[in-house]
């Protein structure tokens, strides 16, 4: 299947003779008399099943993925109504059948001037900044460790791992309520050991929502990790070791470089999708500084502008297409070499 | 040596407190008499009073329902696609819009769920508007969208099972005389139908645990059970969420380890009768 | 290496074969690079063609395009009389056998065997008969039941040979078809392979690296390198007459000295070369222009090495005996001539123990018949 088996070039003869060799020839036979005939030679040459498999996919995410960005990109550009949709054509016919069209930057601009925008963009970008190099300092000792254990254990440490992904990720958020809030667990544990005399605030702090996306994204950060790491030829190290490099030293100078890739990708895991992360802070989170997630659904739901959300979701894009970016390359990449 | 076995030890004790030590708590205190879930009340616990609550609580039931059929939905869409995306990408060399196609497989993984959801909702309405189609939002647009961000799995995991295997194996069924789409349905399909069988379930989980698109694209009376789980605990800690979270947690917990044992059990199975044979023939 | 050499006994007769298979000027690009440049070849009805060359000489682009999985930048493939332009690998009148095998497996021994005649849409029974048929001819009928994954790498090959078989083809292209082998079970499946394809009357053509492989299957050998043809012939030809100093080089080992034309009659030559440090006397005439470099090529074999000087003044040299390999069957001598070159004689080991066996750091002197040395010109 994996290459033409007809050359593209192939006359409209051989490709009739190709699908007329089948069942489906009376099909084919009949849409010949009822079509013109530039139409069906056209169909019969372009469209040979190969075609159609590239397609359907193409099609469906042409539709549904590609097609909204464009809509959130037109949006953003024109004015709050009070209709349904809440927003302003950007074409119009105007009377005297003149068109025309309004692109309206205001959006950008406000999103500029509102300290509360670039403050929560801001936010946003420490959060998952943090959030992601704590993934990678508690992820990096455990992938390692469990690439080092023999088989038997290595499946089940990585069983392990992926178990809380099947579960569900809001009920393991919300376990954290219980364990963080001023009567929950650890408070409490804290108090009964005379650890503590009052309850620490942890709830709908920073602290509380670096937790939660640790704690969500975590296996994230170890499975690519371990991936990587899992590769090494142990031989590697026993050649450094050989040639007298302290096992620090082979970490430093072997180890880590050649797990470079399984770092980047890690940390793009999380760093990406935390940037617009709306369930942690809502639920963990502050209430006086607000991630942009959380001011993106406000703004679309409660104030119903949703040219300002599409704008704010435009610039959380901006900002996020240089990550996108070398995550896909190295994805791809990753996929190539599987060959 | 000895201190590399203390620092995997460490790692790995610390790590997965950190990862089970929530979920363990909250198994816990659904067992709980209070209403206040984390103070134990020793006198009149255990008690099963909570998961008696759940099921007698209609709207988590109907939810719940909901949420299984759109995510059976989804996931048999997500299969269809993503197969289909991951077989183009694996086996169809090059080809016009390729780059394209590939990034719009990859990018689903990362794009932020607030950017996913909004988009989707703006062509909804954008539809509805120009062909009257989609009429209103509901389980098909909840579905659509949940298709949408899930194939991008499916597609990986097929196309890293595609890669696994040399592609003479599709040529030679050609060369035997096979037209296309039978060595897809005899050779290709019966291959990758372990990375199809997880991709399904994969699909159904991100289906199933999806709150942010859900939101976005959700009509009214179309509540999932996460966007129901979202709206209670918003409010705070509530004992029979803890119970319902138990009880998934056991079930996902339970087919996820049959689903392991049996495929190791069938591993094994192979190299026994591998190696049976090859001793027979030295 | 070398002992196979002229030692084929099969009847190459191309001359007799009706030309089943024409490759007409084809080249084959993959973007910039060319796999396959401007090949013309024609291989008869019943012969075993090896196409033998290294490593991305192009040999297995050019066996691909034969089974229809690459289509030709240029020139044209005919099967039978038949233009292959447009045909796809389903209806191609061949099939091959691929170097992994590429036995399917999720499928027994008997369904991959079964799967090609399933396509023809025969009755079952008949398809039962002749997977039966086939797994006996290969010696596989006890293993029917089998999965692929258990059975050894020669069993394999047997029923990758068996699912191309069954179909029943003219032509059968096989893509190092004993490479996975060890080397025990390589030389026998050869000789099976044979009689296999005699009884059958297939044409094969086979693609291989390995020369020795080649010399023992083919009727001839197309010899490939960067995407050319450079030579076609039966093995004997292309070991004792290869027509360029590659060929010379690839097949068997070769000891070539670099020289110059200084008499040049229709019946003999002479040829004058520093690298040797004496003059080269051939018993026949060449083409090659007067006072031309050429280049002439002396298999070890067909040096004698003694402690005498030979008579005459030509095709004989002295030397110092500076590496004796024992190879059981045969001893090799690398001998340091006067002149400063390494040249390397090989000597069967006739008698078991020879008293006055040469030794390291003899002086010796290396000689050979006039109709050994091979002149060539490019």
């Amino acid at each position: 299947m994996s290459r033409s088996p007809v050359s593209p070039r192939s006359p409209p003869a051989v490709s009739r003779t190709r699908f007329g060799a089948g069942r489906m020839w009376p099909l084919w036979e009949w849409l010949f008399r009822i079509a013109p005939p530039s139409w069906s030679e056209y169909v019969l040459r372009h469209w040979s099943g190969r075609k159609v498999v590239i397609a359907i996919p193409w099609v469906w995410l042409g539709l549904f993925f590609l097609v909204p960005f464009l809509i959130v990109f037109k949006i953003s550009f024109s004015e709050v109504r009070i209709a349904m949709p809440p927003y302003a054509p950007l074409i119009e016919w105007l009377g005297d059948q003149a068109l025309q069209l309004r692109l309206n930057l205001a959006n950008y601009t406000f999103l500029l001037t509102d300290d509360l925008y670039v403050s929560s963009y801001l936010y946003s970008i420490k959060v998952a900044a943090v959030s992601s190099l704590w993934c990678l300092a508690i992820g990096y000792p455990m992938a390692y460790a469990m690439a080092r254990c023999t088989q038997t254990w290595r499946n089940l440490f990585l069983l392990l791992v992926m178990l809380p992904s099947f579960t569900s990720f809001l009920l393991r958020v919300y376990a954290w309520i219980g364990l963080l809030k001023n009567n929950g667990v650890i408070n409490n544990v804290l108090m009964a050991l005379g650890v503590i005399n009052e309850p620490i605030t942890m709830m709908q702090t920073d602290f509380a929502v670096y937790v939660g996306i640790v704690y969500s994204y975590l296996p994230f950060m170890i499975l690519p990790l371990y991936n990587n790491l899992e590769k090494h030829d142990p031989a590697l190290l026993e050649a450094a070791a050989d040639l007298g490099a302290r096992p620090v030293t082979t970490f430093l100078r072997i180890t880590l470089p050649l797990s470079l890739d399984g770092i980047v990708a890690g940390l793009l895991l999380v760093f990406i999708p935390a940037v617009g992360e709306f369930v942690i802070p809502s639920l963990l989170g502050r209430t006086d500084q607000l991630m942009i997630g959380r001011v993106l659904t406000d703004e679309f739901f409660s104030n119903r502008d949703w040219p300002v959300a599409s704008a704010v979701a435009i610039v959380m894009l901006l900002l996020l297409v240089l990550p996108i970016m070398i995550f896909q390359r190295y994805q791809t990449r990753e996929l190539e070499r599987r060959r | 040596m000895k201190r590399r076995r203390i620092f995997q030890a460490v790692a790995l004790t610390v790590g997965f407190a950190f990862l089970y030590a929530p979920i363990l708590s909250m198994m816990f205190f659904s067992f709980n008499n209070s209403r206040l879930v984390t103070v134990w009340d020793a006198a009149n616990s255990p008690t099963l009073k909570w998961y008696v609550a759940l099921f007698r609580n209609e709207q988590i039931l109907d939810a719940a329902w909901l949420s299984v059929e759109i995510g059976a939905m989804t996931a048999t869409g997500a299969v269809f696609f993503g197969t289909l995306a991951g077989m183009v990408l694996a086996r169809f060399g090059p080809f016009r819009g390729r780059t394209l196609l590939s990034g719009m497989t990859t990018a689903p993984l990362v794009m932020p769920e607030v950017i996913t959801g909004l988009s989707l909702l703006l062509l909804f309405v954008a539809m509805e508007q120009a062909i009257g189609w989609p009429a209103g939002r509901g389980a098909l647009t909840i579905t659509i969208a949940h298709i949408t961000f899930t194939m991008a799995y499916v597609t990986v995991i097929v196309q890293s099972r595609l890669a696994g295997f040399d592609d003479s194996l599709e040529e030679a069924a050609m060369d035997l005389g096979a037209r296309p789409a039978r060595v897809f349905f005899r050779i290709t399909l019966p291959l990758i139908m372990p990375a199809i069988v997880s991709g399904w379930l994969l699909a159904f989980t991100l289906s199933w645990d999806d709150v942010v698109i859900s939101q976005f694209v959700a009509g009214p009376g179309s509540s999932t059970l996460p966007m129901v789980i979202f709206s209670k605990v918003r409010l705070g800690v509530s004992p029979d969420v803890n119970a319902l979270a138990t009880l998934l947690v056991i079930v996902v917990a339970s087919i996820v380890i049959a689903g392991t044992l049996w495929m190791r059990r069938q591993e094994r199975l192979r190299d026994r009768e591998t190696r049976l044979a090859l001793a027979e023939n030295k | 290496m070398n002992e196979v050499q002229a030692a084929n006994g099969r009847a190459p007769a191309p001359g007799l074969a009706r030309e089943y298979v024409r490759v007409d000027r084809v080249t084959k690009k993959f973007g910039d690079f060319v796999a396959v440049d401007d090949v013309t070849l024609t291989i008869g009805q019943g012969e075993i063609f090896c196409l033998l060359g290294g490593s991305g000489c192009g040999k297995t682009t050019l066996l691909r395009m034969l089974a229809g999985f690459e289509t030709p930048s240029a020139g044209a493939i005919f099967i039978d009389g038949q233009d292959m332009a447009g045909i796809p690998p389903y209806e191609r009148p061949a099939n091959m056998m691929f170097q992994s095998y590429a036995l399917f497996p999720h499928m027994t021994v008997a369904g991959n065997v079964a799967f090609g005649l399933e396509q023809e849409r025969l009755a079952k029974a008949e398809i039962t008969r002749r997977v039966g048929e086939i797994l006996d001819l290969v010696k596989m009928a006890p293993y029917t039941k089998r999965k692929p994954h258990q059975l050894s790498g020669g069993q394999r090959q047997r029923v990758a040979l068996a699912r191309a078989l069954v179909k029943r083809p003219k032509l059968l292209l096989l893509d190092e078809p004993l490479g996975a082998l060890d080397k025990k079970l390589r030389e026998q499946t050869q000789f099976e392979l044979l009689g296999i394809q005699e009884r059958l009357g297939v044409t094969f053509v086979v693609v291989t690296h390995d020369q020795e492989e080649a010399m023992t299957l083919a009727t001839r050998i197309g010899v490939m390198d960067r995407g050319k043809i450079v030579q076609v012939g039966t093995p004997t030809e292309i070991y004792e007459y290869p027509a360029s100093r590659f060929v010379a080089d690839f097949i068997g080992s070769v000891n070539m000295f670099e020289g110059r034309l200084v008499e040049d009659e229709p019946d003999h030559v002479r040829i004058e070369s520093g690298e040797l440090g004496g003059t080269v006397y051939v018993d026949h005439g060449i083409s090659a222009a007067p006072e031309a470099t050429v280049w002439t090529a002396i298999r070890p074999e067909k040096i004698n090495i003694g402690r005498e000087r030979p008579e005459g003044p030509d095709n004989a040299v002295r030397g110092v005996v500076k590496e004796i390999a024992y190879m059981g069957d045969i001893s090799v001598f690398l001998v340091r001539i006067d002149s400063g070159r390494m040249v390397r004689v090989s000597r069967p080991n006739i008698v078991r123990q020879a008293d006055d066996r040469i030794s390291w750091d003899e002086t010796v002197y290396l000689s050979w018949h006039a109709s050994s040395p091979i002149v060539l010109t490019q």
